[in-house]
């Protein structure tokens, strides 16, 4: 395993690869940064580019700008609330408000900064573990899958402040429903589609994003004409908007968020059926139970810690993604499965024996991880005040843009205008939700997670001829179950633990 | 203005295509338009893309140029094609087997009928996979559990019940003697994810393309039990095929293929079989081919449409026995 490392090591170093990390992960940034395309339409667009290179530079190549458009996709989630990914809509949960108090800046350089860790740490973790790490990909069965969405699903609780328990349920009751329309996954039936073509494939996760958060975001900043102080407030907010500095304190806020999102991250990465949008969520609901009463509070409202938890663990799912489309030749996303079929093309099967066959390939990519980071923080840290300006242009100008952007890039990826027309449909809805005071991240928690609870919990019906026993009896499925039951319930014992503990402690102290 | 600056563009372009042909020799057709059905980085995008580069490569075909468009399962493709049938005789799109299912599901109400049907190009077969540490050794194993205990037997695919992988499941299990009916058929959203499936124990058989179950059983990570081609295939000798194991006729081959507008004249339809026929012979098509791990099967015209109406009989037929029509 060292000499294939070592071979790996030469191979990454040579100029010509280097080259490609900066090239594969400077593109990345820049597609990733357009609302609307992903990863994706990326990679997609340089296959033709890779097709002369030899197998190593190519997935370097294609990797760089995998990881790269998940980093540059934070910068148009943080700054307009518009995601670019689906990788990064926990992003914008606090990464939006952080900006709009003036601190575009500095969320910026956090999101620099956690998805360089996530990465870096991930690459670690590959380094050492990925041969050995096939066997954790094919340990989640449906049934697993299944018990993780809900797992996943109580990150909702994060959004539902102090009277906002029922609101908060309720969009997420909307999300799901909304992800049952089109072609159900399981029989091929048509529902909801109201006899439309255009709504068989169903509703696309990004059209549903950019309309309910970018969309109606700049609506809503049309429909409510800004008061004096409102102005005054703002021009002060946007005097050290490109400020990117952190206290000590801070840092030392987030450095153990980053540390246990990278792990978490990394963890649901290397699972086939899950990916970069799971775990952003997971680590985002998991740091914000961990935040305490107080912290977890400020979720959602501009949280440094909810910014930095989906942003490092997206990046670290990123780079663990690698391990089932390396060492089993299964792609887990869409992103993978055209790498897959690229690495076929230069004549190279991905699985057990990939790196031991072509270590060349198989370490070189995941060193060049390293290299990528370097490059994606060095490129975009000296950037952060320039395009943290965006938003001091005026709204005059901003909105269009924005407006234009999002519209543009959901376009883009199908193709197809009912795809606008629905966004427009969606956005209008959305304002008046907003107007009614309803959040919308729930809403896109119960879309996501809907689709695939729902899809993987058929799937566990059928192979089990139709009994539920499998949630008790797979040990895997129950325990994580039990966790997401005690994630719901523990908010509502702890206080009572907390004051019969803290009662004790008052006897014991009189009692001393 | 709208239409001058258009024309202005078609000027350019075709002056660009004349002299691109000019300069390497002369093209036998000026430019071909290809609409795809689904989205960049699909099968029937690499299928499109690949047979572009091919042709224009080996100047049979002057330019190429694509255009996405998914969204309804290819049925908005195909309506839009019908739409624009009386100003599209440059227009080919790509599609496979599905067209035949989706149409039969009435998924969209065309068929490809509404088409001109030019010919078919590659095709995969199909096959039964089991993983290697399996306690099923050959396809003989996989019936008699099956006609045993069929709930005991579940069979993955990449797609929805009621779709290709389902269909070939069933139509392999009835030649064997058993119960279509009966197969436990479970489905994946994609092909990665059902291999994942079968790799993690949690489905004793998958259902797959060919191409797809070769590349994982050179890794050692899957056993092939049989192949739906009429004779075995020579870059996997040892693998038999379903009739030879024990399903007698089962064979089924996954298409891809190109369609004209309706009412495309039979000079230019003949001009596109010509090009593709053509195409097969050069280094061109060779190198996009193996890249792709496609296979030949050439299938022009009447015989294109002939085996269409085959097809969509016997799936048909199929379908309605397993009550999905």
């Amino acid at each position: 395993m060292l000499d294939g490392i070592l071979v790996g090591l030469s191979t990454a170093a040579s100029p010509l690869n280097i080259l490609m990390v900066a090239v594969g992960c400077f593109a990345g940034t820049f597609i990733g940064m357009l609302p609307g395309l992903g990863p994706i339409s990326a990679i997609a667009l340089m296959i033709p580019i890779t097709y002369g290179f030899d197998p190593a530079t190519g997935l370097i190549l294609m990797a760089g700008v995998y990881y790269g458009a998940i980093f540059g996709g934070s910068t148009s989630s943080i700054l307009i609330n518009a995601p670019g990914v689906a990788g990064t809509v926990a992003t914008a949960f606090d990464g939006y408000p952080l900006a709009k108090q003036g601190h575009a800046g500095k969320a910026l350089a956090i999101a620099a900064y956690s998805s360089f860790s996530g990465g870096t740490i991930a690459a670690i973790f590959l380094l050492i573990a990925a041969p050995s790490l096939a066997v954790v990909s094919l340990a989640f069965q449906s049934t697993d899958y299944f018990a993780l969405m809900v797992l996943g699903l109580t990150a909702v609780a994060a959004f539902a402040g102090r009277g906002k328990v029922l609101k908060a349920l309720l969009m997420t009751v909307l999300g799901l429903m909304l992800s049952t329309v089109g072609t159900d996954q399981t029989l091929g039936m048509q529902r909801f589609t109201f006899g439309m073509l255009d709504l068989i494939d169903g509703i696309s996760f990004l059209l549903l994003a950019m309309a309910t958060f970018a969309l109606s975001e700049a609506l809503m900043s049309v429909l409510k004409p800004k008061t004096a102080a409102d102005i005054q407030r703002e021009k002060e907010a946007n005097a050290n908007l490109g400020s990117m500095k952190l206290s000590s304190a801070e840092v030392k806020d987030i450095a153990p968020v980053v540390g246990r999102s990278s792990i978490l991250g990394f963890l649901v990465g290397v699972l086939p059926g899950a990916g970069a949008t799971i775990a952003s969520f997971l680590a985002y609901g998991m740091e914000q139970r961990l935040a305490g009463p107080d912290k977890g509070k400020e979720f959602g409202k501009g949280s440094i810690r909810g910014l930095a938890a989906p942003e490092t663990a997206n990046n670290a799912a990123c780079s663990g993604s690698f391990v089932p489309l390396l060492t089993l030749g299964i792609p887990g996303s869409g992103t993978t499965a055209i790498m897959l079929g690229a690495l076929i093309s230069y004549g190279i099967q991905p699985g057990p024996r990939l790196f031991v066959e072509n270590p060349e390939v198989f370490w070189s990519v995941i060193i060049s991880m390293y290299l990528g980071n370097v490059i994606l923080l060095v490129l975009n840290l000296p950037l952060i005040p320039y395009i943290a300006r965006v938003l001091a242009l005026p709204h005059t100008v901003l909105v269009p843009l924005i407006l234009f952007f999002s519209l543009i890039g959901v376009y883009f990826v199908s193709f197809n205008t009912f795809d606008i027309q629905l966004m427009v449909i969606f956005a209008i809805a959305a304002v008046v939700l907003r107007l009614l005071d309803m959040p919308m991240a729930p809403m896109l928690l119960g879309f996501i997670l809907g689709g695939m609870m729902e899809e993987n919990l058929r799937r566990a019906l059928i192979i089990n001829n139709d009994s539920w026993s499998f949630l008790w009896e797979r040990p895997l499925t129950l325990s994580i179950l039990v966790i997401a039951a005690l994630v719901l319930v523990a908010p509502m014992i702890s206080p009572l633990i907390g004051r019969s503990l803290a009662g004790r402690r008052e006897d014991a102290g009189e009692g001393g | 203005m709208k239409t001058i600056s258009r024309r202005g563009l078609v000027a350019v372009a075709t002056a660009l295509g004349l002299s691109l042909g000019a300069s390497a020799h002369a093209a036998d057709i000026d430019s071909i338009h290809f609409l795809i059905p689904g989205g960049a980085g699909g099968g029937w995008d690499g299928t499109a893309r690949g047979t572009g580069e091919a042709l224009t490569k080996a100047g049979i075909v002057g330019q190429a140029s694509y255009e996405n468009m998914s969204g309804g399962g290819g049925g908005k493709a195909i309506a839009h094609l019908i739409e624009i049938a009386d100003k599209a005789d440059d227009t080919l799109m790509v599609n496979s087997t599905p067209i035949v299912i989706r149409s039969l599901q009435k998924v969209f109400p065309q068929s490809f009928r509404d088409l001109t049907p030019v010919a078919g190009t590659i095709g995969d077969y199909a096959a039964l996979v089991v993983g290697k540490d399996s306690q099923i050794q050959d396809f003989a194993g996989l019936a008699e559990a099956f006609k045993s205990d069929p709930t005991k037997v579940s069979i993955g695919g990449g797609s929805v019940a009621g779709s290709m992988d389902h269909i070939v499941a069933a139509m392999i299990m009835k030649s064997a003697g058993g119960t279509p009916t009966d197969v436990k058929y479970v489905p994946y959203d994609a092909g990665g994810k059902a291999m994942a499936g079968l790799l993690s124990g949690e489905i004793m058989a998958l259902s797959t393309g060919f191409g797809e179950a070769i590349d994982l059983a050179k890794q050692d990570q899957v056993r092939i039990l049989c192949v739906t081609a009429p004779k075995r295939l020579d870059i996997a000798a040892d693998v038999p095929t379903c009739d030879e194991a024990g399903a007698p006729g089962a064979e089924f081959v996954n298409w891809r293929g190109f369609f004209g507008p309706p009412g495309l004249s039979a000079e230019k339809r003949e001009a596109y079989q010509a090009a593709f026929a053509k195409m097969y012979d050069t280094p061109e098509w060779e190198a996009v081919r193996t890249r792709n791990g496609w296979v030949d099967i050439y299938n022009p015209g009447d015989d294109f449409t002939a085996f269409l109406e085959k097809q969509e009989q016997e799936i048909g037929g199929l379908m309605k026995e397993l009550g999905f029509l």
